[in-house]
């Protein structure tokens, strides 16, 4: 360094450079942090040469070059961090971020669309409420997915041979749900309506992604969007309740029973259409509010993990085995799925190139807890499985178990990887990313062979 | 001669992957490399090279760690994985058809 004079001016200018750099969304603190080290090194290579301090401060910001040039391309390359602002370019964020008369039209209108087609089926003698509720669960999916994937095969301007392809799936599914006579209190019935939204989740994903599936890192958005869609859902459902409550009280006090209206019309119609107008407000909204799903991973990360740990601790201590029941295959299944829900959400909330932090131990302290109690309910099931027998309903949640196994092992493989700096971040969450099919693959199975495999039972 | 935009862009990924295969590296080194090695004819915008150096991270051809330089700073260095040495082998047959397509049209040019 030269004299102390001219150091801290030039202190002053980097510290500027650095709150201007700052101020660009894309750019997070630890590429601030990156960028500055280069400057530093450049304006010490300058001043070497004999340049003085704002000269080669000078020389320097001008060798980084244009800033916004500089944070388009940080945009196009961490585009995740422009889920919140989507702000790849100015212009463009005006378009997208106000939604057009066209796009009410289109979302209104397919939202009044879902609701009438689960009206449909009423006219073909199918009654809601009438003993053919499970003909309306197995087809739940079908009432407002298709409506859903239309909306935002419109909104990224699909191909028309896209489009096609895409209901094609629908209509398989329709032909899956309603081809096979499933008895009343069937199981293999039952699953199909469980696992059929999972395999249209994914057509929907599809839409979602302009029709390519594999291309390009949007599919952690289509997972981000995917949260946000159901933390809207649940709000909207909420607002609903009270709506159809204050509906049923009004309606009371002048004797007159509302009852049909909300069983009949309110609910279902609005249960459908709130799917829509959820998405649009996902897609339009983005831009307002922070992202919930993120702050519930964090929030509910530690508190599962004190959960599963003192249920271990529990168990050592009492020396009490698990009471292998109907529903304990169930229970531990849905742990491991809000398990696996934690681990994808706090992937895609995280900044990829921030080092290993505390909430990253507590993650695979999380995952490895909930590996050991699912191994031990396993354990506890296989010593009993010869009485069993297989039902349609184990085969399922057996096979479910297994799927969630692999990932959550695998995964914990990967953050232990991380941890100790083996590996990086970014593995973790293409590992995640990439087994988002299986879900829907073994979804299909389910759906496809299982009723012929157990006679529909 | 300065080279073209695109060319800048295409060559960008095997020439960071090649430098890095000669030993772990930082952004600012790379740089001075890449300016040293062609004699100054490849300038790169300083800054546009962390993006580089970020997508490559995520494809996991290279890995990234955060030290300490001369001065005591913070400093990321750069390391190129198993995977990122694979690419550049594939990377390179791609360079040699090209070169070796566009050396072919050129001596025919020459001679006729």
């Amino acid at each position: 360094m030269t004299a102390s004079l001219d150091r801290s001016p030039l202190e002053e200018q980097i510290a500027q450079w650095r709150l201007y750099l700052r101020s660009r969304r894309a750019i997070h603190g630890p590429d601030v942090e990156e960028l500055e080290g280069h400057l530093r090194d450049q304006i010490a290579v300058l001043s070497e040469a004999g340049l003085a301090g704002d000269e080669a401060f000078l020389i320097a910001v001008k060798r980084m070059g244009n800033l916004d040039a500089l944070s388009r391309e940080f945009a196009r390359e961490h585009s995740e961090r422009l889920w919140k602002q989507l702000v790849i370019a100015p212009d463009a964020a005006d378009e997208q971020g106000k939604p057009t008369l066209a796009e009410t039209l289109v979302v209104l209108s397919l939202a009044v669309a879902a609701a009438v087609t689960i009206k449909l089926p009423a006219l073909f003698g199918f009654q809601l409420g009438g003993g053919d509720e499970p003909f309306y669960a197995r087809n739940a999916g079908l009432f407002v997915l298709p409506h859903l994937a239309a909306y935002l095969a419109w909104k990224r301007g699909l191909a028309v041979v896209t489009c096609v392809w895409l209901v094609l799936p629908f209509a398989a599914a329709a032909v899956f749900a309603n081809v096979f006579p499933f008895g009343t209190g069937s199981d293999t019935g039952a699953l199909t309506a469980l696992h059929l939204p999972i395999i249209l989740w994914l057509v929907v994903g599809v839409a979602y992604l302009g029709g390519r599936w594999f291309a390009g890192g949007g599919r952690m958005d289509f997972v981000r969007f995917s949260g946000e869609l159901f933390i809207y859902y649940v709000l909207i459902a909420l607002g609903g309740g009270v709506l159809t409550a204050l509906t049923m009280m009004m309606f009371k006090a002048i004797d007159i029973n509302a009852g049909w209206l909300a069983e009949g019309w309110l609910i279902p119609c609005g249960a459908m259409g709130a799917v829509i107008v959820g998405a649009w407000l996902v897609e339009a909204k983005q831009s307002v509010i922070e992202n919930m799903a993120p702050v519930l991973t964090r929030l509910f990360t530690p508190l599962f993990t004190v959960v599963l740990l003192a249920f271990l601790a529990t168990m050592v201590w009492t020396g009490s085995p698990i009471d292998v029941k109907r529903e304990v295959l169930i229970a531990f299944d849905l742990l491991l799925v809000l398990v696996v829900g934690l681990v994808l959400y706090a992937a895609s909330a995280r900044d990829r190139q921030a080092p290993p932090d505390f909430f990253d131990g507590l993650q695979l302290l999380l995952v490895v807890s909930a590996l050991v109690v699912d191994a031990l309910a396993l354990a506890a099931i296989a010593a009993r499985i010869s009485e069993f027998g297989f039902t349609p309903n184990r085969v399922a949640a057996l096979g479910e178990n297994l799927i969630l196994l692999v990932n959550l092992t695998w995964s914990a493989w990967l953050y232990a990887r991380f941890l100790r700096d083996r590996g990086s971040f970014a593995v973790l969450e293409q590992w995640q990313i990439a087994y988002l099919p299986v879900y829907s693959i073994w979804a299909t199975f389910v759906v496809v062979l299982f009723p012929l495999v157990f006679h529909y039972r | 001669m300065e080279l073209g935009k695109d060319l800048v862009a295409a060559s960008a990924t095997p020439l960071v992957l090649a430098i890095l295969a000669e030993g772990d590296s930082y952004g600012y080194a790379i740089i001075k490399r890449v300016t040293e090695l062609s004699g100054g004819h490849l300038q790169w915008t300083d800054g546009m090279l962390y993006p580089v150096l970020h997508r490559l991270e995520r494809h996991g051809l290279v890995a990234a760690k955060w030290g300490a330089s001369e001065s005591g700073r913070k400093r990321k260095y750069y390391r190129i994985t198993k995977e990122g040495r694979a690419q550049l082998g594939f990377q390179r047959q791609q360079w040699q058809v090209v070169d070796s397509t566009l050396r072919g049209l050129w001596m025919k040019a020459c001679t006729t």
